[in-house]
């Protein structure tokens, strides 16, 4: 599994993931008009791809063909190693 | 110059007319044979003397590579507009018709984008006060 914290260090990525949070099964094109349109980000559908390779590997997401498309979930659960490694402070 | 006609290559031109016509609500427009298939366009009953559609065979066999790959990212070949995105998603959902994506609101923009089923992804568009 790749590095989720390389893989957090990037704008772009963060946004996807914010993106993906709104709503599963997101198809390449979906998530590129979301970046355009509420982060301001240009990037081209090939940059955009890489950076979906990258958090694939950290298993922040999920693709799955379906049919003919190809879809892209959010999966928190790799982020539990972060609280696991610096426990969060009980809160008063 | 004006934009008479729009291409868009279909798997099967019977399977397609009945696509355009019964679900997306167009209206018959040329109908001619030409050898194995058919000189076959429709058109928008809201525009009847606007741009047709010809439902143009895929047999080419640069086509099929071209749209799997497309097709696989989401990408539409092409859009409609229409005056109330949420409101023709749910008649077509209801129609068993697929959506790649569901309504998206974007600012002034609201988009969606369907599957005709003879190879092809379709946006649907809605721009606030248009």
């Amino acid at each position: 599994m790749g590095d989720v914290f390389k893989a957090l260090a990037d704008e772009t990525r963060r946004a996807i993931l914010d993106e993906l949070a709104e709503r599963d099964d997101q198809t390449l094109f979906e998530i590129c008009s979301r970046l355009a349109m509420n982060h301001g980000l240009g990037s081209t559908r090939q940059a955009v791809s890489q950076h979906l390779d990258v958090l694939e590997e950290a298993g922040l997401i999920h693709s799955e063909r379906r049919g003919r498309y190809k879809f892209h979930t959010l999966d928190t659960s790799p982020l539990a190693q972060i609280a696991e490694r610096w426990h969060p402070k009980d809160s008063p | 110059m004006k934009i008479t006609l729009l291409s868009i290559f279909v798997d099967n031109q019977d399977a397609a007319l009945a696509f355009y016509i019964e679900k997306l609500g167009f209206l018959p427009a040329a109908d001619v044979p030409m050898g194995e298939h058919r000189w076959l366009t429709v058109v928008s009953p809201e525009a009847p003397d606007g741009t047709q559609i010809v439902l143009e065979p895929s047999d080419h066999p640069a086509v099929k590579p071209f749209r799997d790959a497309i097709v696989a990212d989401g990408i539409p070949f092409t859009s409609f507009g229409v005056t109330d995105v949420q409101a023709e998603y749910d008649r077509l959902l209801a129609m068993g018709v697929t959506f790649t994506q569901a309504p998206l609101v974007q600012g002034p923009v609201t988009t969606a984008v369907l599957d005709d089923t003879v190879g092809n992804l379709i946006q649907i568009a809605a721009m606030a006060g248009a």
